[in-house]
């Protein structure tokens, strides 16, 4: 099966996020990492591809920066990457970002395409539903489990009650949880390798996609902070104090 | 043009109309004009009327078959938005509600906005705000792509509160045959077993990350929560750690809790965590690293063992 993973490069969790102060825009240094959790959409694509000897292509959308998040990704053992990166295209609302992936996606062909439930940075949580819908294939999300038997496509999908079992013949798009399985470490030889695989650099206008604004960043102000608290070093007797909060807030 | 018609996209859970779907209509008796709801769902009796103290005056009423039936139920919507042309349209951040409601932003190609925790309506003007950087920050957002605007809400952004004595008109609408959109089948449901106070209601919630150490370490997580009445809570981590099942995760990706206490426990409060619990009454802490960001967020912060603090604080709860 060709498999299309959708993966995105994001500022280091560690480091503190800013905002451009004048576009409101997430700032992205040059060294971007791979979203953590599209670790585990990259090894259920290799398991996928590794099973009915197919292939494993990355799609990504944002500023490709030096690529580091792509060649985690590619050391991994995708066969290559297809990098969408466009000044028109900063600050793209979910539409336009799932146009522009699915756009991309169907210029290469697939069978099975495969991307986290929501990013680290920006977690809007619905570009895999929308590429589902303009690829016209059945969106099989929030795996916790998948499984291919055959040509059929299972998983557990989890709900706010349990999980539901669902399955459906490729073409499929697959959001996975993290959980879905536990990704392989690159290896010294993948992070060699991952050096000369095929990187395809497009813009929108190659994929023919017009970039509209749906959507204006109107104002951004700091949250009312919460007074600060008391913090306590454990002497032996720090269950005390909490009894006393529990008292004062007479939940006991 | 301003907003004359709201729709609530209700999705039917276990006989119920899901909570976050009551709140949102809440929310949008505010908007004055004609409010409906799309419930997706068996359609039990009681919730037609639930529907109705809420505030719709129409059910739209789909019901599933075995299919998996987003791609069906967003393509039954774009048709029902095409015939009667409603202006706002609120969906809640679940999974099916996410589902819908992205690939209806596709179908329609309009604009749609997630984790929206206010909805604010002036005249032609939707804007919502959402939180960012765990919470640290709002940012306020407006449509500018024209009807309908599409939202999807944070749970527990708005009380819900019956308002209304309306018996809804209920329309049928029936799901549409979509081709390998529509392909997916459901083929089992696992219901897990609930067991003490619900997550979202608990007026306690004692909630363990993977500082805990391992999935026989929460033992003592049970046992304090089973004291004080308590529901148990999780961190992302120890769910895909399948230490623990989903519905107990709290944060972006799970349930919001606003209980009068939260007990953290062994859990460092990555900005996904904080924002499912941040607007909790009391918050109180126990991690042994003095510069987990979790303390930045609570009213008591205990650095320390918890294998240590939880043990005594059981004891001496039991001893009173």
């Amino acid at each position: 099966m060709r498999v299309m993973v959708c993966v995105k490069q994001i500022p280091d969790p560690a480091s503190p996020y800013e905002l451009d102060p004048d576009t409101h825009y997430l700032q992205r240094p040059t060294d971007q990492v791979l979203d953590d959790t599209d670790r585990y959409g990259v090894e259920m694509g290799l398991m996928i591809a590794e099973q009915t000897e197919g292939s494993v292509s990355l799609v990504s959308m944002g500023p490709a920066g030096n690529l580091q998040g792509i060649r985690q990704a590619l050391a991994m053992g995708a066969d290559q990457a297809i990098v969408v990166d466009d000044p028109g295209l900063r600050g793209a609302d979910s539409l336009t970002t799932a146009r522009v992936l699915s756009a991309a996606i169907s210029r290469e062909g697939f069978d099975v395409v495969i991307a986290g439930t929501e990013s680290t940075d920006g977690y809007s949580g619905v570009v895999p539903q929308q590429i589902a819908e303009f690829l016209d294939v059945p969106a099989l999300t929030f795996a916790k489990k998948v499984e291919l038997d055959g040509a059929t496509i299972r998983i557990e999908r989890q709900t706010e009650y349990g999980y539901d079992i669902v399955e459906t013949p490729a073409p499929v798009l697959i959001t996975v949880t993290a959980g879905v399985v536990e990704p392989r470490y690159p290896t010294f030889k993948g992070i060699m390798a991952a050096k000369s695989k095929p990187i395809d650099h497009v813009t929108a206008a190659d994929l023919e996609v017009t970039v509209t604004a749906g959507q204006e960043i109107l104002a951004v102000r700091p949250a009312p902070e919460r007074a600060a608290g008391e913090i306590i070093e454990d002497d032996g007797e720090a269950h005390l104090r909490i009894i006393q909060l529990l008292e004062q807030a007479k939940v006991i | 043009m301003a907003v004359n018609t709201t729709w609530v996209f209700v999705e039917e859970q276990e006989g119920q109309p899901a909570a976050i779907s009551l709140e949102l209509l809440t929310k949008a008796r505010t908007f004055g004009g004609e409010l409906g709801a799309v419930l997706l769902g068996a359609g039990a009796e009681e919730v037609f009327a639930e529907l109705g103290r809420y505030g719709a005056t129409t059910v739209y009423h789909l019901t599933p078959d075995n299919r998996l039936p987003t791609a069906a139920a967003a393509a039954a919507l774009a048709e029902l938005v095409a015939s009667h042309g409603p202006d706002l349209l609120l969906f809640g951040l679940t999974s099916t509600d996410r589902d819908v409601a992205g690939r209806l932003s596709a179908r329609l190609e309009k604009p749609i906005i997630s984790n929206a925790i206010e909805i604010a309506v002036d005249g032609d003007d939707v804007t919502i705000t959402n939180e960012i950087f765990g919470g640290a920050q709002l940012v306020e957002t407006a449509f500018r792509a024209g009807a309908p605007y599409l939202v999807i809400a944070r749970p527990k952004s708005f009380p819900a509160e019956p308002g209304a004595e309306a018996t809804p008109e209920v329309i049928p609408v029936t799901l549409p045959a979509v081709g390998q959109a529509g392909a997916a089948v459901v083929t089992g449901r696992h219901v897990e077993e609930r067991e003490g106070p619900q997550l979202e209601e608990a007026a306690i919630v004692v909630a363990a990350g993977r500082g805990m150490g391992s999935v026989e370490k929460l033992a003592i997580v049970d046992e304090l929560a089973g004291l004080l009445g308590a529901a148990v809570g999780a961190t992302r981590a120890i769910v895909d750690a399948d230490w623990v099942p989903y519905s107990r995760q709290v944060g972006q990706t799970g349930k919001t809790v606003k209980p009068d206490v939260y007990i953290a426990c062994g859990l460092s409060g990555a900005m996904q965590h904080l924002v499912g619990m941040k607007d909790s009454k009391v918050i109180i802490a126990i991690n042994k690293d003095e510069e987990a960001p979790i303390f930045g967020a609570s009213d008591l912060g205990v650095v320390g063992d918890v294998h240590k603090v939880l043990p005594k604080l059981v004891e001496a709860l039991k001893a009173r």
